[in-house]
């Protein structure tokens, strides 16, 4: 009598492992799948991942503030600390910085008048976004940022994204509430630069490393090390002269570019409004603007 | 009647702190420290908690909650879709088919199979972002990484049991 149940209980067991292997295995499946249906349709991929990023970003917002401040505590005990040497030094920076301004007024009123003389137009206008970075994850295998900002405060994807030192990444996916900024330095992001004496064209790109490199220059051109690299504004993506960093080495490995915006320091940034769609609008807002204007390649 | 609901609604709720505690970590890994190279060697906390959860209550971590940890990863992370899932599961399905030779055992065999499954996860992780993006990642970054992760292990490990005996031994 006492067989019976402890046979069903065998059997029941070893049909609860197979269930669970066949879980297993269907999810190990799955996850293959998503990343064949990430190579498939990354718009799918990519709204699903701004939804998920949307859902955190009021944590992630939350739990980056204390972390923030506490940063900003220790910088002020550093700079209490520096108080004397830092002031020696700012004491001589703007003595020298005053004789730049001299140098700039005088420039900046030659070329007003020689803008006037030739009726030259600037370019388009820039409006600026300030956000908050409240996510800084990859790791080894994606180099990204996230915003406190998104759609509702009209950020589009495309925009440049900068501090004050200079270009920090592209804005790579829009949630409604939080944006996803894709890096100088990952694998993934290529920009079109300046050599800024020489003018030579450039593609500045991404390894996943600190420092991006430089592809396709013409044959022909020469790059000095500690030379500035800038947008050139080509694709009309980003506004040009952007300073993104300086050229860092130049040997058999390519030409290493060190970008001026550090990463670990990146607290609040801009979202650069170009007033240009470029290349890189998104397909979502190509919809209403189709329909409103037949005809019309925006 | 009334109690027995309250009973079982607070075993299910201790129950699901795994889960929660390792959601948690996926998402307190992405906070900016503002600490110089950590974001590129940032230790792996949900693959630390991934293994011990597996190891030492393996039925409150179902697959298909580490199927969602690896997902959530990926999206806040920004890796390819899957890759994190895919590594995750592979370190549940290796600590569950050795769990014998871990449970029970002193603390350094623990933090030994956590070495051997760790560098296990990061090389697939590491092959399948390759074939993915094709090109072959620096390796070198990776390296640092991962004895970051086996030197946090400890501080981790001592905070999952203090969690066990706080909220799931009183069963």
């Amino acid at each position: 009598m006492a067989e019976r149940p402890r046979q069903i209980f065998r059997v029941e067991a070893s049909i609860r492992t197979l269930a669970q292997r066949f879980l297993y295995l269907g999810l190990v499946g799955a996850a293959f799948a998503l990343m064949l249906l990430g190579k498939a349709d990354v718009l799918l991929v990519e709204r699903v991942r701004a939804h998920v990023t949307d859902a955190v970003a009021p944590i992630l917002d939350f739990a980056s503030r204390p972390v923030a401040s506490a940063k900003e505590m220790i910088n002020e005990v550093q700079a209490m600390v520096a108080l004397k040497s830092e002031n020696d030094r700012l004491l001589q920076e703007r003595a020298r910085l005053l004789q730049w301004q001299a140098v700039a007024r005088k420039l900046e009123a030659e070329n007003k008048a020689l803008k006037s003389l030739l009726n030259f137009k600037s370019g388009e206008t820039t409006n600026f976004l300030s956000a908050r970075v409240i996510a800084d994850a990859g790791g080894a295998f994606a180099h990204s940022i996230v915003l406190n900002i998104g759609e509702r405060d009209g950020v589009e994807n495309g925009q440049a994204v900068v501090t004050g030192e200079g270009l920090v990444g592209r804005v790579a996916i829009v949630g409604s509430r939080s944006t996803r900024v894709l890096l100088v330095t990952d694998l993934n992001s290529r920009i079109p630069v300046l050599v800024e004496s020489t003018r030579a064209r450039a593609i500045l790109a991404g390894n996943n490393s600190d420092q991006p490199k430089l592809i396709h220059l013409p044959p022909s051109a020469r790059v000095p090390q500690g030379d500035r690299i800038i947008t050139s504004g080509h694709a009309g993506v980003f506004p040009p002269g952007i300073p993104i960093g300086v050229v860092a080495s130049v040997g058999d490995a390519g030409i290493a570019v060190q970008p001026f915006a550090k990463r670990n320091a990146l607290e609040y940034i801009r979202v650069i409004h170009y007033g240009l769609d470029g290349v890189l609008s998104s397909p979502g807002r190509e919809i209403p603007s189709k329909t409103g204007k037949p005809g019309i390649a925006r | 009647m009334k109690t027995a609901f309250w009973q079982r609604l607070d075993l299910w709720a201790r129950q699901l702190t795994p889960f929660g505690l390792t959601l948690v970590l996926v998402i307190l890994s992405v906070v900016p420290l503002h600490v110089p190279g950590f974001a590129r060697v940032a230790p792996l906390l949900a693959l630390m908690a991934v293994y011990h959860w597996s190891v030492f209550y393996p039925s409150l971590l179902p697959a298909y909650a580490v199927f969602a940890v690896g997902v959530l990863q990926d999206c806040l992370a920004g890796t390819a879709l899957g890759v994190n899932a895919v590594v995750l599961l592979v370190a549940y399905g290796i600590v569950l088919s050795q769990r014998r030779f871990l449970v029970e055992k002193s603390f350094f065999v623990v933090w030994f199979g956590f070495a051997i499954v760790a560098a296990l996860a990061m090389s697939v992780s590491w092959a399948l972002v390759s074939v993915i993006s094709v090109t072959l990642i620096d390796a070198e970054v990776l390296i640092f990484q991962y004895l970051l992760t086996l030197g946090v292990y400890p501080v981790m490990c001592w905070f999952f049991q203090r969690w066990q005996q706080a909220f799931l031994n009183t069963e």
